[in-house]
C-alpha cells in the first residue's frame, strides 16, 4: 500500500475529516483528510460516485461539508483583494451571450472593476491561452478546445492562488486534450499557482500531477496518496517513457484496489 | 453535388415564396368571377375589386381607425412586456410575493377577456379600459416565459456567480436576464399578437362611436350599416397590422440573438 506524504509545509488547504450526506441520504464523502500545499499539482482520481467532484466543490465553498471542516492556514497571507480560488467546470460554462473578452472580464466585472481598468488583465489572460486574437468572438464561434481555454483564461485573470478544475478536458478529442494539458502546466509553473485536478482518466493524472489521490467509493474517501516524483517541465519524451508506463501501471493498480474497495460498481 | 444541392435549395425556397401568391392570385380571382358572374350585390358579398376601391376611397376614415387601433395595441404591448417581465424578475426574487400573486395573473389569463371587457368599461374611462384589455390579455406570455428563462440558468455558470462573490442584483443583471432573453422575446412575439386581439375586443365591446374610434369599431359600425365592403378593408388592415408586427418582432427577435442563440443561428454546416 503506497504511504501519504509526510507535509513539508504549512498547506495551502487542508479538508479535516470532511464529510458529505445530500438530502438524499447519499453519503458522498467519509472522514476525508487532504492537505494540499502551495505549488502542488495534485489530482484526484477515482471511480464515479467516489465524490472528487464534490470534495472539489467543498473546498471552492460552493458545499458545505456535512461533518468536519476546510482550514486555510495561510488566509492571513493573502493581499487583500485577490481571489483565492479559480474554477474550471467539466463544460466550459460561458455566457453565449457575451463576447471572449466579456467571459474572461466577468470575475473582475464582479469584483468591481470596470472593463477599462481590466482590460489588461483579461488580455495577459488571453494571451496565456493563446486566443488573444479572438476578444470579440462569441463562444458559439468557437471550437470545444478554444471554449475551454476561454474558461481557464477566465479562471486565471484573477491570478487564483488555487486553480481547481473539475474534468475540464474530458469532453475533448485526445490531440486537444494533450495540447491542453502540455499547455496548463506551463501555465501552472509560469504562475506558480496550485492546481487540484479531478480526472477519470489514469494517463492524463500521472503526465499532469506531482501527486495522485486515489479515491474509493461508497462512501467516498481518500484510498491512496502517490507521489510523481518526475522533475517538470514533462513533454512528450515523458508520455512515452517507460518511467511513465510504470507510474501508470501502478497508478491503474491502487485504483483498482480502490474499487475493489468501494464494492460493486 | 453542393450545386446541386443549393440549386434545389433555391427552388424550394422560390416554391415557397410563390405559391402562398398562386393560391391568393386564384382565390381572388375565383371570387371576383363568382361576384359578378352571379351578380351579387355588395350588401350580400362584395369582390376584391370593391373592397379594394373601398380602401383606397374610405382611406381617410380607415387610416384615422387603423392609428387608433394601432396605439392602443403598441402601448398594450408595451405595458404587458414591462408588466410580464417585471412580475416574472419580482416571482423570481421572492417566493412570498409570487405565491401571493401568481393564482391571480392565471386567473387573469384564463377568463375570457371578452367577459370582462364590458365590466372594465364600466369601472375605467374608455381609453384606459381598452388599453387594460389590451394588456391583460398580452402579459401573460411573457411573464410565463420570462418566469421559465429565470429558472432556466445554467446551474454551473449559478455556481461561478457565487463563487466570485456576485451579489443579488449581478445575479439578476449580469446572468438570470441575459439567459431569460431568449424565452422572454419568444413571450412578446405572441404579446404582440394577442395585445392587437385584446384592443379589438376591447374596441368592439365599447362599441361607441366618435372621431377616436378604432378599426374594430368600424367594423361593427359598418356592420350595422350593411357596408360590407368597407368592413372587408378594415378586417384587412387589421390582418396585415398583425402580420407586420408579427415580423416586427421576429426581426427584432432575430437581431439580438443572430451572434449566440441557437434558435437564430443560420445552418451553417
Amino acid at each position: 500500500m503506497p504511504s501519504a506524504l509526510p507535509p513539508l509545509s504549512t498547506p495551502l488547504v487542508a479538508l479535516r475529516g470532511v464529510g458529505k450526506v445530500f438530502p438524499s441520504g447519499t453519503r458522498a464523502l467519509a472522514g476525508l483528510d487532504l492537505e494540499v500545499r502551495a505549488g502542488e499539482f495534485v489530482t484526484l482520481l477515482g471511480p464515479s460516485g467516489c465524490g472528487k467532484s464534490t470534495a472539489l466543490r467543498i473546498v471552492a465553498g460552493l458545499s458545505e461539508p456535512t461533518q468536519g471542516a476546510v482550514a486555510w492556514p495561510q488566509a492571513a497571507a493573502l493581499p487583500h483583494g485577490t481571489s483565492r480560488i479559480g474554477f474550471v467546470f467539466q463544460e466550459p460554462t460561458l455566457m453565449p451571450w457575451a463576447s471572449v473578452f466579456d467571459n474572461v472580464l466577468l470575475p473582475l466585472r464582479l469584483k468591481g472593476s470596470s472593463a477599462s481598468e481590466a482590460a489588461e488583465r483579461v488580455d495577459t489572460a488571453l494571451g496565456r491561452v493563446g486566443l488573444q486574437e479572438f476578444v470579440r468572438a462569441y463562444p458559439r464561434e468557437l471550437s470545444g478546445g478554444m471554449r475551454m481555454r476561454v474558461s481557464i483564461a477566465r479562471a486565471l485573470v484573477t491570478e487564483p492562488q488555487l486553480l481547481l478544475m473539475d474534468e475540464p478536458f474530458a469532453a475533448l478529442d485526445e490531440i486537444t486534450r494533450f495540447k491542453l494539458n502540455d499547455d496548463l502546466l506551463r501555465m501552472w509553473q509560469a504562475l506558480r499557482t496550485t492546481v487540484v485536478f479531478v480526472t477519470h482518466s489514469v494517463f492524463e493524472a500521472v503526465y499532469l500531477s506531482s501527486r495522485v489521490v486515489v479515491m474509493a467509493a461508497r462512501p467516498g474517501r481518500l484510498f491512496a496518496d502517490l507521489a510523481i516524483d518526475v522533475p517538470y517541465p514533462r513533454d512528450g519524451n515523458f508520455r512515452t517513457s517507460s518511467e511513465y508506463a510504470a507510474l501508470c501501471r501502478r497508478t491503474s493498480e491502487a485504483l483498482a484496489q480502490a474499487m475493489a474497495a468501494g464494492g460493486e460498481t | 453535388m453542393i450545386a446541386a444541392a443549393s440549386a434545389r435549395e433555391r427552388r424550394e425556397r422560390a416554391l415557397r415564396l410563390i405559391l402562398p401568391i398562386v393560391v391568393l392570385v386564384l382565390g381572388l380571382a375565383v371570387w371576383e368571377l363568382v361576384v359578378r358572374l352571379k351578380d351579387i350585390p355588395p350588401y350580400a358579398l362584395p369582390g376584391p375589386g370593391l373592397i379594394l376601391r373601398t380602401l383606397k376611397t374610405d382611406w381617410a376614415v380607415l387610416s384615422e381607425s387603423l392609428l387608433v387601433t394601432l396605439t392602443t395595441t403598441f402601448e398594450g404591448f408595451l405595458l404587458a412586456a414591462a408588466g410580464g417581465v417585471g412580475l416574472a424578475v419580482l416571482f423570481n426574487q421572492s417566493r412570498l410575493v409570487e405565491y401571493s400573486l401568481y393564482p391571480y395573473a392565471v386567473i387573469l389569463q384564463v377568463t375570457p377577456v371578452v367577459a370582462i371587457a364590458p365590466l372594465l368599461l364600466i369601472y375605467l374611462p374608455q381609453q384606459a379600459a381598452v388599453l387594460a384589455c389590451a394588456w391583460i390579455v398580452a402579459f401573460f406570455p411573457v411573464l410565463a416565459n420570462t418566469t421559465l428563462g429565470l429558472n432556466s440558468v445554467d446551474r454551473n455558470l449559478t455556481d461561478l456567480f457565487s463563487l466570485y462573490g456576485a451579489s443579488r442584483w449581478q445575479k439578476l443583471w449580469r446572468l438570470k436576464l441575459p439567459s431569460a432573453l431568449p424565452y422572454i422575446l419568444g413571450g412578446l412575439r405572441i404579446a404582440g399578437g394577442l395585445s392587437l386581439i385584446g384592443a379589438v375586443v376591447a374596441e368592439i365591446a365599447a362599441g361607441s362611436a366618435g372621431a377616436g374610434s378604432g378599426l374594430a369599431y368600424r367594423i361593427a359600425e359598418s356592420g350595422y350599416r350593411l357596408n360590407l365592403q368597407r368592413m372587408f378593408a378594415a378586417l384587412l388592415l387589421l390582418s396585415v397590422a398583425g402580420i407586420v408586427i408579427f415580423y416586427l418582432l421576429t426581426l427584432i427577435n432575430y437581431l439580438s440573438l443572430r451572434r449566440w442563440h441557437e434558435s437564430a443561428l443560420e445552418a451553417e454546416r
